[in-house]
Formats: C-alpha cells, structure tokens, sequence
C-alpha cells in the first residue's frame, strides 16, 4: 500500500499546510498527477503523485494548521493492473490525457499557457478555445481549482513567511556547504549576433531571450563537466544525469525562487523559451509544481537585468553548483594584439568544495565560454 | 484611435504585468522598466500583449525606443493605418 506523504518542498522546509485536494476516494491516479495543493512560505504548490494508484483514504482534511513533512495524508492502493483510459472518467486529469481540442492547444502553446494548469468548460471537462482565451486574460482569471484557501495571506505576513525561509535555507547553506568561488569574462559577441539574426527571423510570440542561450550553454558545459550536476546526500555526490536547472525568478511581492526546468539538454531553444515562459508565469502566480521545488540538479541565477555586473551566489542544498550570470556591458577586449570592444558577460560558479575541486570548477567555465561562443550549436 | 485611448489600453496591458503599481503616479516620460521594475521576460510579455492588441509586429532593433510610456504610445499611434 502507498502512502502519500506531506512532502519537503525544498531544503528549509519543516512543514506545510494542506490547502486541497484534488482527488478523492477511488480516484485513480498515475505518476505525476496533481493530488494536493500545499501552501508553504514560499507560496502555494500542486503536488503530484509519486505512483500509479488507486486512491484509498483521504486521513486529513485541509484547513490553516501546519502539518509536518513527512505526516502521511492519504493512502493510495498500488495499481496491480494498467491504468484505464482517462475517458471512463469525468475528472480532467492534468498532465495525462488531457482533454483539449485542438484549437485550444494551439492557442495556449502560443500564448505560452500550461495546458495542464487549465479547466475545461466543455463536455466531460475538456478544454475548449474559449477557456485558454480566458485564461490570457489575466492570471486571476484563470479557472481556480476545487477550493479557495480559506484566509488569504496578506502582503506583509507572505513576504514575512518568503523571507523566513530563504533566512533558513541561505544560512543553513552557508553553514554546511564549504563554497568555493570562480569567475569569468565571456565574449558574448557571436551568442548576440545570433540571437539577433534568430529573432529578426522570429515572429514576436517565437523570440528567444539571451537567458535560454546561458541555460543552454550550462547544460553543454555539464556535459564535459557532470560533477557539478548533482546531490550531495549522506557524505557523497550523486551526480545525476538529467539536467534540470533551478532558475531563479523574482517574485513581485518579494522573495525569490527557483523552480526547475526540466530536461534542458533535451530542449530546443525554442523549447526551452516556451518553458521558461511558462516556469516565470506559474512561479509568479502560484501555481508552480512540488516537483519543480525539488529535482533542480543545479541552479542558475541572471541578474544582469538589474545592472548587476557579477553574482556570488549560495548554493541551494543538496544541490553543489550554483551559476551566476551579471550583466553584458561593452567592455575593451585584446585578442590577436589588438583591442577592441566587445560585449562582455561576467559568469561566476559558486560550489561546493566538498564535491569538486578549483580545477573541475574551471573546466566548467571555460566549456561555458567555449559553448556561448558557438551559439548555432546550442 | 486617439493617443488617450492608446494610452488606456497600455495601462490595462502595464497593469496586468505590475499589479501592485500605482500606474496613476506613472508619469508619460518615466522609464517605465525602472519604474515598474519590469524584466526582459515582462518587456517581452508586454511587447506581444500590444502585438495581439494592434497586430503590430514590433522589430527587436525598435525595442530601445520604448522606453516611457509616452514612447510607446507615440510609436503605437505612428504604426496604426
């Protein structure tokens, strides 16, 4: 019998309130399903369900009291046969079979909506035009799931909340994570020139911002140096093999947070625009998933677009690499004996010591230069 | 269209991307990304909302141009028939 358990939502997190739920007793539900919304101090989360089931009790109801990781919510019977199809079912399953016509999906990819973050007005659930066209409106507009949070938290008591949390997760950082710090200065010449002919070929809705050049070009430096993407868990790295990046996002009511894109090697710019769209519209609306808050395999932060020139990061545990990106300025630049002026970018790596040494950390950035370098092979 | 109404429809779109703002206390000359503390992907969020709102394509190179309010409204009444 499976348990589904009040899970961690990041390293700082102790406990977290049950907000909703979103299946019910008999449910059937697959991996990856969204079963419960959970509230924590960095904001309201959809958690999915780790197994394929059958649910059996639903043992806490939500409410305001803060219940703590670990805490079993729910029992959910494994599933001994195949899932049925999801049409027996009148319950829109988000994420699998999804009912939408195929104007709406269309419609939403080019409004850079989730069609999973959706609900339906049509027949049996599905999603039709004028829902996604809704749903561009306005993010308040967007259709809420089952039930409200019965007390809304105020500006103060959420960025109270934000700040208490990023308090515990940045000192306990600081404290256990020996940091080293490296840095470099990256000729941006060729990645904006492409990125200026790629958008002079791209409608408005298709153009690509430099930020997927930068994660694209850490997903390649991975490649050549996989040690820095990874968990450091009970004493040793476990370097994963996926790359999903944490990318940081400020949010408008304070705070930061970074939610994982998944797969960034596997993506095409493109791609990985229409996801990075999607990660910054839900972050900001509260609709990120428990999975995003905890399979970063490393994490990028840009500040360039505040002026910033170079970011010493801390590293988000049990994460061991931390990769800030400063702003691109015109700065004077010798090659061949002669000086010129280019745009220049200044990239740090902050990472754990305990997991890789000065040198790895400096084969990484150099496999970063060399990848912004070639942009047309990203 | 007149640049009032112009101007109306780019607060709706300005107050969609910045809720907290007092848009009012937005002056027409202010640089609207330092003011609103806009970031590139909103500048961009911003740029298609007019696309869809006038059906104008807005070409990277002219994106220095709007930098107030009173820019983009300019810019928007220069480009409709």
């Amino acid at each position: 019998m499976g348990e589904f358990r009040m899970p961690s939502l990041g390293a700082d997190m102790t406990a977290g309130i049950l907000v909703a739920w979103r299946v019910g007793p008999g449910d059937r539900v697959s991996h990856g399903d969204i079963i419960a919304e959970v509230e924590t101090d960095k904001g309201l989360f959809e958690v999915e369900a780790f197994e394929d089931g059958v649910v059996e009790q639903l043992l806490v109801q939500p409410g305001r009291e803060k219940i703590p990781v670990g805490t079993v919510l729910a029992t959910i019977r494994s599933a001994g046969a195949p899932s049925l199809g999801a049409e027996s079912e009148a319950k829109e399953r988000p994420g699998q079979r999804l009912k939408i016509s195929p104007a709406a999906r269309r419609r939403a990819a080019e409004l850079h909506i989730e069609p999973g973050s959706l609900r339906g007005s049509g027949p049996g659930g599905a999603i039709q035009l004028r829902d996604v066209e809704q749903a561009a409106q306005g993010p308040q507009s967007a259709e809420k799931p089952i039930t409200e949070p019965a007390v809304q938290k105020s500006a103060a008591e959420f960025q109270t909340g934000m700040r208490r949390a990023i308090a515990a997760a940045m000192s306990r950082s600081n404290r256990d994570i020996p940091h080293y710090y490296l840095e470099t200065d990256i000729d941006m010449n060729f990645a904006l020139q492409w990125l200026k002919d790629e958008n002079a070929k791209r409608s408005i809705k298709q153009r690509l911002l430099s930020a997927v050049l930068l994660l694209k070009a850490v997903g390649r430096a991975l490649e050549k140096v996989p040690q820095l993407n990874g968990h450091w868990i009970d004493g040793r790295l476990q370097v994963k093999k996926e790359v999903h990046i944490g990318f940081a996002i400020a949010l408008r009511q304070g705070g930061l947070i970074a939610p994982a894109i998944h797969n960034v090697n596997l993506k095409s710019p493109g791609q990985l625009m229409a996801s990075l769209g999607d990660l910054i519209g839900r972050a900001r609306t509260g609709r990120l998933r428990a999975s995003e808050m905890t399979e970063s395999t490393i994490t990028v932060t840009s500040l360039g677009d505040l002026g910033v020139k170079r970011v010493y990061g801390v590293i988000y545990p049990p994460q061991v690499a931390l990769v800030g990106f400063g702003r691109i300025s015109e700065r004077p630049w010798a090659e061949n004996g002669m000086l010129g002026v280019r745009p220049v970018l200044s990239a740090t790596l902050a990472a754990d010591h305990r997991a890789t040494d000065g040198h790895l950390g400096a084969q990484f950035l150099e496999a970063l230069s060399q990848a912004l370098a070639k942009p047309e092979s990203l | 269209m007149s640049e009032e109404q112009i101007k109306q429809s780019v607060l709706q779109q300005l107050a969609q991307l910045a809720p907290e703002a007092d848009l009012d206390a937005l002056g027409d000359e202010f640089n609207i990304r330092e003011e609103l503390e806009i970031d590139s992907y909103d500048f961009l969020t911003l740029l298609i909302g007019l696309n869809e709102q006038w059906g104008l394509e807005i070409p990277e190179a002219d994106y220095e141009q709007l930098v107030s309010l009173g820019d983009i409204v300019r810019y928007i009444s220069r480009r409709l028939p």
